[in-house]
């Protein structure tokens, strides 16, 4: 199919294999954190892992949008869900997250809460539109590349004199929680999560442009190249970050160039401008409160804004004590390092958020992993 | 000579199937339900069994080994480009009765009713169903209606069951794959849940994928006249092939390897999964087979398949291998390996 084979021809990839494999130095290991689900995804369904040498390792980022929602939100969500009369509308991936007591939207929606699922902010507003009686709410999640729909969403609702929309913001932001996992003491300080260098991520490069990454490049000296969602993208990330340390620059390289400008989406940036702005502070699954690393609805489209509508709380619920995705978000541990993994917690019932979506870190991991764990051990017994 | 207003004698007014709709009457065992059964179900279904009009078919048997299987239909949207709920099922039950090997004689089918469901649909689907049957060659001979109270049903459910006869010498099961065998299936995969997905109301793209939707006996017959020993076969519907594949690996207690390049997928399957975010190896199908072989029998059984209309885009696709942890694995076209694991929960489109 023309623009997806040319990014996935597998004779390309073995020559990208090849170079790879002749340039990676034999003599030092490399640490590469890809942010992106998108990335965690295309390297498990690919089998990417197959293609590079043993010193070359990959770190799973916090880069999910639906790994990284705190439950509180989730639970905000469900609650909101209850209101008689109210539907909530929510992309897929949000539905299966477990929240306490066992409760997910899914479930809710069992016992009875009107839950849509819904592939665009646009649906939510159409839905609106048909129930002039009841109340909807958009769900809203996601990095920089979901947000200019919801801005659009909110713009769409205030035109047509929506009275019975709002938007539940969750919205957040990548620069701030790379810088959170650079500056964590178990990177900076104590040396116990290896980086060398970032893939950075496709689509919410698209809109917010490859300047933003200049920092952690100059800053922290970790080399950063931006990649498309398509495995040679990433294979060619690889490469070009290899490359960076073998040389020992760190800059921020665009392997992306169809899709990314230097600037990004300028429309795109103003609409969200327009319509958000920052929180003081956002609590992440994994990396806690960080500073300035979320959007909120700004004041004059607060007649969209859920939480005011509804006086949503400030919930902090803490993780199944079980669970280690928060370790694993910040790439301290590996899913196979915890406990519960792939026996309690499995894709049937997952215990925490990175083993629900396809993107997350353990769910990428039990799909594809087990297998090479396996083939790993069958080697050592040889 | 009759006068306006003087009815005719023995006159009483039928079915409107145009305008009318199901009522709580319809299935409280009164007149009207005696109507909807005599002027739609067996007016469209017409068999000799039917006709007998007993509460059960009586049909001669059969000496050798007999199967069963019944299957419950709740699609939504319920007409949908190749087909709708009516031909589904009675492709499904067929189909199922099929990958015994077996060759179905009979169906029974089951309706459930919403109140308010409109009759000229019924009598789509009813016409759908009874057309279905006849190219099968396989009747329709009992049946039951029940009607629920608005809000409880989605319009119409519909169960069939069916009975048919394995021939002499077949001996087709999911535990009967063994290392080295190959794994071939019938056409393209994903066809059909892409079909109804575009259809659904919230994901409006133009598409002109139509539904595989198939009764597969007659292929299933022509591939056991080419090569008996056929040792598994699957429909490969809910869940999709990975579902299919798995379920297979479990049974007979092996591995699988299969090679994503000789997966027949049509490229508008393959684009609608790409901008969706789904994968085309979990998406149904209601047309097509798995069939698993002795390697040395395979190319003659892809020629059988591929001599029969539905099964001219048979391929191999891939090999069972020996593994203990009965892992499906695919060979990427990327040139890495994966596993093909179970589907988690519903497919649900991803985020970004």
């Amino acid at each position: 199919m023309k623009y997806i084979d040319e990014f996935r021809a597998g004779d390309l990839a073995q020559q990208i294999a090849a170079k790879i494999a002749s340039e990676a130095d034999p003599l030092r290991h490399y640490h590469f954190m890809e942010f992106c689900g998108g990335h965690t995804h295309a390297i498990s369904r690919f089998g990417i892992v197959d293609l590079l040498p043993a010193n070359v390792h990959m770190i799973h980022g916090p880069g999910c949008p639906v790994c990284v929602l705190p439950i509180g939100r989730v639970q905000n969500a469900i609650q909101l869900a209850q209101i008689p009369g109210l539907i909530l509308c929510s992309y897929g991936d949000m539905l299966r997250i477990p929240a306490s007591n066992g409760m997910s939207l899914l479930k809710a929606k069992a016992h009875g809460a009107d839950i849509r699922m819904i592939y665009s902010s646009a649906d939510a507003v159409k839905i609106a539109q048909e129930n002039p009686q009841r109340q909807v709410v958009f769900f809203a999640i996601g990095f920089e590349t979901t947000t200019p729909p919801t801005a659009i969403a909110i713009q769409q609702a205030q035109a047509l004199g929506l009275k019975n929309f709002t938007v539940f913001c969750n919205h957040v932001l990548t620069p701030s929680a790379v810088s959170h996992i650079l500056q964590s003491p178990e990177v900076r300080a104590f040396g116990l999560v290896p980086l060398d260098g970032f893939i950075g991520p496709a689509h919410v490069s698209v809109v917010i442009g490859s300047q933003p990454y200049e920092y952690f490049a100059e800053e922290f000296q970790k080399p950063v190249v931006i990649a498309g969602f398509e495995p040679l993208d990433v294979m060619q990330a690889i490469l070009m970050l290899i490359r960076q340390i073998n040389t020992g620059r760190a800059e921020v390289e665009n392997e992306f160039t169809r899709a990314v400008l230097p600037a990004g989406n300028i429309k795109a940036q103003a609409l969200v401008a327009e319509v958000f702005e920052l929180r003081r502070t956002f609590e992440w699954r994994g990396l806690g409160w960080v500073p300035y690393s979320a959007l909120k609805i700004k004041s004059r489209y607060a007649d969209f804004d859920a939480e005011q509508r509804f006086s949503i709380p400030a919930l902090s619920i803490a993780d199944n004590k079980a669970c280690e995705c928060s370790a694993i978000l910040r790439g301290v541990k590996r899913p196979q390092d915890c406990k519960i993994f792939g026996t309690v917690c499995t894709p049937e019932n997952p215990v925490g958020s990175c083993m629900v979506s396809a993107e997350g870190a353990c769910a990428a991991h039990y799909r594809y992993g087990r297998l090479r764990e396996r083939n790993d051990a069958v080697i050592k017994e040889n | 000579m009759t006068q306006k207003g003087i009815v005719k004698p023995g006159y009483s007014r039928s079915l409107d199937l145009k305008h009318g709709c199901i009522e709580m009457a319809h299935g409280s065992g009164g007149r009207a339900m005696a109507q909807l059964i005599q002027q739609l179900f067996v007016a469209a279904f017409d068999n000799e069994f039917l006709r007998q009009m007993n509460d059960q078919a009586c049909f001669p048997s059969f000496s050798g080994r007999m199967v069963m299987s019944t299957d419950s239909h709740v699609v939504t949207p319920l007409f949908f480009p190749g087909g709708d709920i009516g031909s589904l099922s009675v492709h499904g039950t067929i189909n199922d009765i099929a990958m015994a090997g077996a060759m179905p004689h009979y169906l029974a089918a089951g309706f459930i009713l919403e109140e308010g469901f409109p009759l000229s649909d019924l009598k789509r689907i009813v016409d759908s169903m009874a057309q279905a049957a006849r190219t099968a060659q396989v009747p329709i001979i009992t049946g039951d209606t029940k009607v629920v109270e608005k809000g409880s049903g989605d319009g119409v459910f519909i169960t069939t069951t069916g009975v048919g006869m394995v021939p002499e010498g077949v001996h087709i099961s999911a535990e009967n794959a063994r290392p080295g065998d190959k794994i071939l299936v019938s056409g393209t995969l994903g066809d059909h849940g892409v079909a109804v997905m575009a259809q659904r109301e919230n994901l409006s793209f133009e598409t002109s994928i139509a539904s595989d939707t198939a009764a597969l006996h007659e292929l299933v017959a022509q591939m056991i006249a080419a090569t008996p020993d056929i040792h598994v076969l699957r429909d490969p519907t809910r869940g999709g092939i990975a579902a299919a594949l798995n379920e297979i690996a479990q049974q007979s207690s092996v591995g699988m390897m299969i090679h994503e390049s000789s997966l027949p997928i049509q490229d508008q399957v393959q684009a609608a999964c790409e901008f969706l975010g789904l994968d085309p190896l979990y998406i149904a199908n209601e047309g097509k087979l798995v069939a698993i072989c002795p390697a040395q029998d395979a190319e003659n059984l892809l020629r059988a398949m591929r001599a029969h209309p539905l099964g001219k885009n048979a391929a191999i696709i891939g090999e069972i291998i020996e593994d203990s942890h009965r892992f499906v694995q695919m060979q990427t076209c990327f040139g890495g390996a994966r596993v093909v694991d179970w589907l988690s929960g519903e497919q649900l489109p991803r985020i970004c």
